[in-house]
């Protein structure tokens, strides 16, 4: 476990060091975020319909920055070869790395998500359901972004060939999340929303792993 | 069989053959299933646009036939490292991109008298477009990726996360209250459908599954060739 | 017989073919055009092999 740990620090100290990782995606979060009332008139009953749905779309966007570095900057000073030869599987890096994504990126992300959403006209009352959905979503964001970062290693334009990978996998989280919110905004019951939630994020945590070394050996092979 | 599907020689042995075989077997079922299309009577509730279920729900199973197909292709060539099927789940991509955006196109031209709408965003279609924009990315990848073998593995992988979405496509319509009608056909209990329309709608989805199963054929064939041409191409110039 | 008049609906029902047709009909030729490219390819390449 001890390697797992240092593994752990180190990848967070990396995405939080250099180049300020979290901050930028929570200033991409805000700019998308400030874009919507332009592009959707800035009527405060229709912006506050969409505010928690989109707070969550941008908040899947947000998520997707990060990724491109999430193995390539291992893989291309050749610190991948030796994680992937030494020590833990393979299949624990990427978990522990996706699990750093997650903490360094999803989580300030979900924590600006209610601001986002309130900002946008949401009622306030919903900054706790978001928050947890956001949260949540974002261990399914980070571990399926991982599978995307990890099969687009070696290949041309890899942040846009990310991103069309990943985002057609991002529909169920983002369908889910942002439904518990409506549910909560409705004063329905956003358990069933949050239970496919949760099961889409444990499938993706179990299953993503596997597929994520499975993509990193074919690149370094 | 699969001895034959494995050796690219017996494949293409097989194949010679057996892809024109397919591809007259389609064309005679599309005639037939045409003709008894629009012979058929008009639905006293969608009148004449009834018409349009005979190719919009045949390239609808197709679309997912095809990513079926080319999911288990990337199994085989993930598993046994069979270069035959790497070929083959990639020559299966463009054809199913093709029928899942008929599927969609079709199913808009008949949702608009319909519906009154060309576009909802309920379960069934939105899991359609999902599928599209799955082969899309596969095809994307593929086409990024330069060393062959890495990119086959790559969209491989990416294949079979994908493939969880057919599920979510076939059963869309009974798990979530959507615009789109339930299952008339593959249903527990039988087809719920007259003849007169099962016939030519069967007929058709016959035509459409032995053009796929002729034209992956065809397009296999051509990647045994370009393989096969890329290794002269090297034995002449050594 | 065969109905063709298709009344109101006609502007959706043609479209829909044609459509198909198109779609259908590119698939097929693209698929027969690389093949047919291909194996010309290997029939030249075989001919022009240096002798041994």
């Amino acid at each position: 476990m001890r390697p797992l740990g240092i593994l752990l620090r180190r990848e967070l100290a990396l995405a939080w060091g250099g180049g300020g990782g979290p901050l930028l995606a929570l200033a991409f979060y805000a700019c998308v975020a400030t874009l919507l009332p332009l592009a959707v008139g800035s009527e405060p009953q229709r912006l506050a319909a969409i505010a928690p749905g989109s707070a969550f779309l941008a908040l899947a966007l947000a998520s997707l920055l990060p990724l491109e570095r999430l193995f390539e900057r291992d893989y291309e000073d050749g610190a991948l070869d030796l994680l992937a030869l030494g020590g833990p599987p393979l299949e624990l890096v990427c978990a522990v790395k996706c699990l750093a994504q997650w903490i360094a990126t999803g989580a300030p992300l979900a924590l600006l998500a209610p601001v986002v959403a309130i900002g946008l006209g949401a009622p306030p009352k919903l900054a706790f359901a978001i928050v947890a959905s956001a949260l949540l979503a974002g261990a399914g964001f980070a571990f399926v972004g991982g599978l995307g970062a990890a099969l687009a290693l070696g290949a041309r334009r890899g942040g846009l060939l990310i991103a069309v990978i990943v985002l057609p996998l991002f529909a169920p989280p983002v369908i889910f999340g942002a439904g518990a919110i409506e549910a909560v905004a409705q004063g329905l019951n956003p358990l069933p929303a949050l239970a496919y939630l949760a099961a889409y994020c444990l499938a993706a945590v179990a299953a993503g792993p596997v597929a994520m070394a499975a993509a990193c050996r074919n690149a370094l092979s | 069989m699969f001895a034959a599907l494995a050796n690219p020689q017996r494949f293409m042995a097989l194949s010679r053959w057996f892809a024109p075989l397919l591809g007259a077997g389609a064309v005679a079922c599309a005639l037939a299933g045409l003709w008894l299309g629009f012979a058929a009577p008009e639905d006293y509730q969608q009148g004449d646009t009834v018409r349009m279920m005979f190719i919009h729900v045949p390239a609808a199973w197709l679309s997912m036939f095809a990513y079926a197909c080319l999911a288990g292709a990337s199994f085989f060539g993930l598993v046994f490292r069979h270069p035959l099927a790497d070929a083959a789940a990639r020559a299966a991509a463009p054809l199913g991109a093709g029928f899942t955006f008929l599927a969609l196109l079709t199913g808009s031209l008949w949702g608009k008298p319909m519906w009154g709408t060309w576009w909802v965003w309920d379960a069934r279609l939105t899991s359609v477009l999902v599928l599209f924009l799955f082969y899309l990315a596969y095809i994307a990848l593929q086409a990024a990726i330069e060393d062959e073998t890495k990119a086959a593995r790559a969209g491989a992988i990416l294949a079979l996360v994908g493939a969880v979405n057919l599920p979510i496509v076939k059963f869309s319509v009974d798990w979530w209250s959507t615009l789109h009608q339930t299952a008339s056909v593959l249903r527990a209990g039988g087809p719920a459908m007259p003849a007169v329309y099962l016939a030519p709608l069967l007929l058709m989805g016959l035509a459409y599954t032995l053009t796929f199963g002729a034209l992956w054929q065809v397009r296999v064939r051509a990647e045994v060739w370009r393989r096969r041409a890329a290794v002269l191409q090297l034995r002449n110039a050594g | 017989m065969l109905d063709l008049d298709m009344g109101k609906y006609a502007a959706f029902v043609w479209p829909s073919f044609a459509a198909s047709l198109v779609v259908i009909g590119w698939m097929v030729a693209d698929s027969l055009l690389r093949a047919r490219k291909w194996r010309k390819a290997v029939e030249r390449l075989e001919q022009d092999a240096p002798p041994r």
